[in-house]
């Protein structure tokens, strides 16, 4: 097996993640497909690590990690917040900046 | 991959593949990985779609440590399955498990736009990627033996060439753990109202003076479900939390209670005649028959 194999995997991934975002209403669905793209990059970039035999995309994908980790601190106060102010966690309801 | 060309390419310093059992690894695993994203994009509840993005992150550990990234593989299982998706659980316990997808299309046809979309995203990517020469590599070996160990190449580039990076690293948390603190923190506007002023309300209110009753029945149940009952036997609905009625979950055992004394006033009444000491109580053979008569109902 060729280890490019593992970035037609990334690939895909990436491509499922984002046609997720793009299908799903709910915001943390939305959230859970950013978090795969997220993933697959980080695939590939352990993968390209390996193909050229030096651990820079490793150190890469290990700050990618750190900020999808405050990201997702981030995201999610906001979906709570809006959430609390809405009862709904719909993307399509949230269409005013204000509460 | 032909033999021939592999058998060249031995003879270079880089290797053209991988080992059989890292290929199977790769078929298997690389199945669920796929399974469990196309799980966290098409299954209705959102707890089943976090679970399916949590499979194929474990899936994905286990492709770094197939791949050399020791260090990434362990903290892919601590910081993404561990905290991450811990934390996306919570979250979806706390919005709701049924707060379920609209199925509404706002815009008419979208959602097939953006499958076209994906499905086109996709083609140009896979396709970029298979013309792109990637028919050696130089292995992850070389790069971890070359600085005593993955752990210590790692901490080595992270505090020499990406230690500003790094440093920014630092700020990014505080600022994100500042920015979660200040978006779920609630202001109190108005002073908190002491007992006092509560129970004034209540009496100028008129509505509930006395502290609500509490639930269960004869100390016999103590579950919250179980309403206390009124004097004239019926279930007193007060007693019960408001949810717990909402919901339709109050459990009413004054029927219950009733048929399981006749059912023991019957049951001994049985063992003392068999007994041959005859009916005790003069008003038994009276009141039985009324009674399960009532139990049965």
């Amino acid at each position: 097996m060729n280890p490019a194999n593992y970035l037609y995997l990334s690939a895909l991934l990436f491509t499922i993640g984002a046609s997720g975002v793009l299908i799903r209403r709910n915001a943390i669905v939305v959230f859970m497909c950013v978090e795969l793209m997220l993933n697959a990059c980080n695939l590939a970039f352990v993968t390209f690590s390996r193909l050229h035999g030096n651990l820079d995309g490793q150190v890469i994908a290990f700050f990618t990690m750190v900020v999808a980790a405050a990201e997702v601190v981030v995201g999610l106060a906001i979906i709570v917040s809006i959430f609390r102010s809405r009862h709904s966690a719909s993307v399509d309801d949230a269409n005013l900046m204000k509460l | 991959m032909t033999p021939t060309l592999s058998l060249a390419a031995g003879t270079l310093a880089a290797t053209t593949r991988t080992s059989t059992g890292e290929a199977v690894q790769f078929w298997v695993l690389g199945t669920v990985a796929v399974l469990g994203a196309l799980g966290t994009v098409l299954l209705k509840k959102s707890v089943h779609s976090a679970l399916s993005l949590a499979g194929t992150m474990i899936v994905l550990a286990v492709f770094y440590l197939a791949q050399g990234a020791y260090f990434l593989g362990v903290v892919q299982i601590v910081v993404y399955t561990g905290a991450i998706m811990m934390l996306f659980l919570f979250v979806v316990m706390l919005v709701g498990i049924t707060a379920a997808d609209s199925l509404k299309e706002t815009l008419k046809g979208q959602r097939w736009m953006a499958a076209v979309c994906g499905l086109g995203f996709g083609v140009l990517l896979i396709a970029g990627i298979g013309n792109a020469s990637l028919d050696s590599f130089a292995g992850a070996g070389q790069a971890n033996a070359g600085t005593g160990g993955n752990v210590q190449g790692l901490a080595k580039l992270v505090f020499t060439d990406y230690v500003w990076a790094f440093e920014i690293t630092g700020a990014l948390l505080i600022t994100a753990a500042i920015g979660a603190m200040v978006l779920t923190h609630r202001e109190r506007t108005e002073e908190r109202s002491t007992q006092r002023e509560l129970s004034e309300a209540r009496v100028r209110a008129g509505l509930q003076v006395t502290p609500l009753p509490a639930p269960g029945t004869y100390a016999r149940h103590n579950a919250v479900d179980i309403p206390a009952l009124l004097p004239d036997g019926t279930p007193a609905d007060l007693s019960v939390s408001s949810t717990l009625r909402d919901r339709g979950q109050v459990r009413d055992v004054s029927r219950d209670a009733m048929r399981r004394l006749a059912a023991l006033d019957q049951a001994s009444g049985e063992w003392l005649e068999r007994k041959g000491l005859g009916p005790v109580r003069s008003d038994d053979p009276a009141a039985d028959p009324a009674r399960t008569e009532e139990g049965a109902k």
